[in-house]
């Protein structure tokens, strides 16, 4: 199979790849760009792991291929904070032990990032229906819900 | 100031409210996972896997693999039967056959799946175009679906040498039980069902063997939980001395039993690189996972409870046939979970008379392992839910019934039929806690009133004891090739003043990383972030096997409680020659050595280098480094109860069963970290309710998998488990050191029966019990319109 040349914008930084068209977007973020904070659970679309932001919208790098991503500005669990200053919904995360073996954690992270941009998150069912599309085999998604729950009150109150 | 005195009056680290010091890598995508390793040169594996059940392997044909792009070579049994020795999971079990594990399928294939061939490739993607290339003449054999049709005579046989399919049976009893059901006045009793189910850790099994051609070594990094037994074996397979073969689970996304045994994708990947004297690495994906990770519960059960008229229970009689898959799991065992159903049948109640049988027999179907509550899940499903049905019988409160015959705070320590031995723990205390949360007499209430509106409003109580901590006294396979029940910890200053202390466990998700720099923290007087926790890596301790059943907070714990207050000594000795004062005048903390009651102390640091460093400083006697490696054993384990209850309503148009609240109240002993029990707690209960009403792995009469995916094998979301709450009883644990009890199970133990039973409950002005689990819509579709024919 004969390679494309694609160019994409991740976490900021403008990429040009030479790939082969059936390369996974995943498979492209973690192997070829070496950025493996998104995990791969289930090849299929199920679980989220590997839920990025491509152009502001979250979807599952398990099912696109690298050049489908041509041109687009991805976002993945990399642009969120870094171990000295994390981001609010990090510290959150942290603050209330919404995770365990952090397999899960990136794509429900990328995931609540588009949530809270997007929706008021006004109640935990909102929350939970927002999340429902990521798995988490560790926290009983309790403390998640928490954790999102404390993030979107910090966003309130902060000053706009 | 007496030490003690000091010790009592400082901020304790244990038991307080840590921020685990796992997170930040892990939230900000640095986390360091198998698949995440970046190996230079490494070439991958993809298996060409069984789609028979059972047949005979003919000729295979792997020329057009060998010649497909990008391969280096392609390996069949016939290559490693010179070089991999087979393994078994051996025990002195009477009548046990212990099966060959081999890397690759050998003569037969014993279900989908099993791998036949593994293909090496400079990627994936290549890897898996040249497994399709791959021709091999399968001789069909009958099929070997059905366990209770395997374990007749004149069955096919799965495993010829072995004579039979029922690889083991044991019976456990005590009393007459057969005169005591007779002559009981109440009798209840029914057949179970707890369907296979498996898993699922969210991160798939992945493992990379990394070659070092200078002293012909290997490095392999294994999503596993026991990194020890994975070494151990590995060098038996490949007859290496162990220094040659070093294990590291490094990052481990989820396993719950299902990275406990070793796997013969693990002895290949290992052979293969050796074989090639290159790095090698296979990553699965979903549907192999599926199809190969360890399987668990499958049982049928057939069991009678009698009682006295005061709703007493007199005597138990089950008997179990486990449907254990085509292998006996390395190193557990093929007893493993069925055993284990009988041996907890009893669970926390005097019951005189006991008498448990199982078969376990192996199907043409993936093998069962160990997966969260090993047993307990089935067991604990079938008591209470014979308790509830009793109580039904004899006009009892389901609570009522279980307070007439928990073992009482005087009947302590009491063995139960099986020959298990509880010491004291919370039983009642659960029970009053969690009936005290959720509002029982008030919820009772209101299922009168909903009930008259036509609804199905269900509360189900299910309480439990388990053995956690095991020590070297119980095994659950005797004679099973590796020991269980101890753990060492290795502490050290180094000449920085820097604490390290290294573990035989392997953390993947426990938050071991923080609790048990918590326990050195506290015995050690250091500050908690100058103390880095070595673990999932067989080169840090001599032996030790890994984290699984409940332990390793027990034992990890107790070691580490030990090394700790050893090396505290040392340092304190030093210090004492520094300071020019008597070792009892000084008390260690915050990573200083103070004289008590005085602004005078050395830090750790300046006590290191007066060790390490400045030569004639210290006395000879003084110089000792401050090191110490010390093994914990807890002998028999110790006893960890709680009771769970649910409350759930269904929808009778849907059937969709809606728990609308889930209560625990558990004693696991002293605990380390309130935040960190809570999400074991929470994790445990959503996966048993997955258990109770959606995970189910369905194979049909031939074999074949039908619950592939993630699409077929339904795993709930945010939107099924409802909000969890968690209520401890922190009662002492006489047995172990530090108080500890395991709790990492239990909250798969518990919550099926609860769930089954708030289902029954709900459904009990129609006559359904639920005997049979997962309670799927269809099957209680089934179940309603059987009832109102």
């Amino acid at each position: 199979m004969s390679a494309r040349a694609i160019k994409v914008t991740v976490n900021g930084v403008a990429y040009e790849r030479s790939v082969e068209p059936r390369l996974l977007l995943a498979d492209f973020l973690r192997h070829t760009l070496g950025l493996t904070g998104t995990h791969v659970g289930c090849e299929h679309g199920v679980c989220g792991a590997c839920t990025v932001l491509v152009d502001g919208d979250s979807a599952r790098s398990c099912l696109m291929f690298a050049v489908q991503a041509d041109g687009a500005r991805i976002e993945t669990v990399e642009s969120l904070g870094t171990i000295g200053q994390m981001n609010a919904l990090q510290e959150a995360f942290h603050e209330h032990h919404a995770l365990q073996c952090g397999f899960c954690t990136p794509g429900m992270l990328m995931t609540a990032t588009d949530l809270m941009r997007k929706y008021p998150l006004a109640s935990d069912d909102e929350i939970r229906e927002g999340l429902s599309g990521n798995l988490c085999r560790c926290t009983g998604y309790e403390h998640i819900v928490r954790a999102v729950r404390a993030a979107v009150g910090r966003a309130k109150d902060a000053p706009s | 100031m007496t030490e003690q005195a000091d010790l009592d009056l400082r901020p304790k680290l244990i038991g307080a409210r840590i921020k685990r010091t796992e997170d930040p890598r892990l939230l900000t995508g640095l986390g360091n996972f198998v698949d995440d390793r970046q190996v230079a040169g490494v070439l991958h594996v993809a298996f060409r896997r069984s789609d028979h059940a059972h047949a005979r392997i003919g000729p295979i044909d792997t020329a057009a693999a060998q010649a497909a792009p990008g391969v280096t070579a392609v390996f069949t049994a016939a290559d490693f039967e010179k070089t991999v020795k087979p393994l078994r999971a051996t025990s002195r079990m009477k009548g046990y056959y212990a099966t060959p594990i081999r890397p690759l399928a050998h003569d037969k294939v014993r279900y989908v799946g099993e791998p036949i061939a593994g293909i090496i490739a400079e990627s994936r993607y290549f890897a898996e175009d040249a497994a399709e290339r791959i021709a091999i003449a399968f001789e069909p054999l009958p099929h070997v679906a059905d366990p209770a049709e395997a374990a007749q005579r004149g069955a096919s046989l799965l495993h010829e040498e072995a004579g039979t399919n029922v690889l083991v049976a044991r019976e456990f009893k005590r009393g007459d039980v057969d005169a005591a059901l007779a002559a009981a006045p109440v009798r209840v009793k029914a057949r179970f069902r707890m369907r296979r189910r498996t898993p699922l850790a969210l991160e798939p099994r992945a493992c990379v063997a990394e070659y070092d051609r200078s002293r012909d070594a290997l490095t392999f990094y294994s999503t596993t939980q026991v990194p020890g037994i994975i070494r151990d074996s590995i060098a038996e397979a490949l007859d290496l001395p162990g220094h040659r073969i070093r294990v590291i689970a490094p990052d481990v996304g989820g396993a719950f039993g299902g990275k406990a045994s070793l796997y013969p994708e693990e002895i290949f990947v290992c052979a293969a690189a050796h074989q090639l004297r290159r790095p090698v690495k296979w990553t699965s994906d979903r549907m192999e996972d599926f199809a190969a990770t360890g399987q668990a519960f499958d049982e049928i059960i057939e069991a009678e409870l009698g009682f006295d008229r005061d709703g007493r229970a007199l005597a138990l009689a089950a008997d179990v046939v486990g449907d254990v898959g085509a292998y006996s799991i390395y190193p557990w065992t093929a007893a493993l979970e069925p055993v284990q159903v009988v041996s907890f049948l009893p669970g926390p109640y005097r019951i005189e008379h006991y008498r448990g049988r199982v078969q376990a027999v192996a199907t043409a179907k993936a093998p069962t392992g160990p997966y969260r509550g090993v047993g307990r899940p089935t067991a604990t499903f079938v008591t209470e839910r014979l308790m509830d049905m009793a109580a039904a019988h004899l006009g009892l409160d389901p609570k009522e019934i279980r307070l007439r015959n928990f073992v009482r705070a005087e009947d302590f320590p009491y063995r139960i039929g099986s020959g298990i031995q509880w010491d004291r723990s919370g039983f009642a205390e659960c029970l009053t806690a969690a009936c005290d949360r959720i509002d029982y007499a008030g919820l009772r209430q209101r299922q009168v009133q909903v009930r008259t509106a036509g609804k199905y409003f269900g509360i189900g109580i299910a309480s439990y004891a388990e053995l956690t901590g095991i020590g070297s006294r119980i095994s659950v396979a005797p004679g099973m090739p590796i020991n269980t029940g101890t753990e060492t910890a290795t502490v050290t200053v180094d000449s920085t003043g820097a604490v390290t202390a290294a573990f035989g466990i392997a953390s993947h998700g426990q938050g071991l990383e923080t609790t048990l720099a918590q326990v050195i923290a506290e015995h050690l007087g250091a500050r908690l972030e100058d103390v880095r926790i070595v673990h999932g890596d067989s080169a840090a301790v001599a032996g030790g096997s890994g984290t699984y059943a409940s332990r390793s907070m027990v034992l990890a714990g107790g070691a580490a409680t030990l090394a700790a207050t050893a090396v505290r000594e040392k340092l304190v000795n030093a210090a004492a020659h520094l300071l020019e004062t008597a070792p009892g005048d000084l008390v260690a903390r915050d990573g200083r050595v103070t004289v008590a009651g005085t602004d005078r102390w050395v830090t750790f640091r300046e006590v290191a280098r007066a060790v390490y460093a400045e030569m004639g400083r210290l006395p000879h006697e003084a110089r000792g480094e401050l090191a110490a490696s010390k093994t914990y054993d807890p002998v028999f384990g110790t006893t960890t109860s709680a009771t769970h209850i649910a409350a759930v309503e269904i929808d009778p148009a849907t059937l969709e069963i809606k728990i609308e609240r889930f209560v625990v109240a558990e004693d696991c002993g002293r605990i380390v970290n309130p935040l960190i029990v809570d999400g074991q707690v929470h994790g445990g209960v959503a996966q048993g309710i997955g258990a109770a009403l959606y995970e189910e792995i369905v194979y049909d009469v031939e074999g074949q998998l039908h619950t592939g995916s993630l699409v077929d094998y339904l795993v709930p979301s945010a939107c099924e488990i409802p909000p969890l709450e968690v209520v401890h009883i922190e009662s002492e644990s006489p047995t172990t050191l530090g108080g500890f009890r395991g709790m990492g199970e239990g909250g798969t133990i518990g919550a099926p029966a609860a769930v089954a039973n708030a289902v029954a409950d709900a459904l009990a002005p129609l006559g359904i019990e639920i005997n049979e689990l997962p309670v799927t819509p269809e099957r209680l579709f089934r179940l309603l319109s059987a009832a109102r024919k």
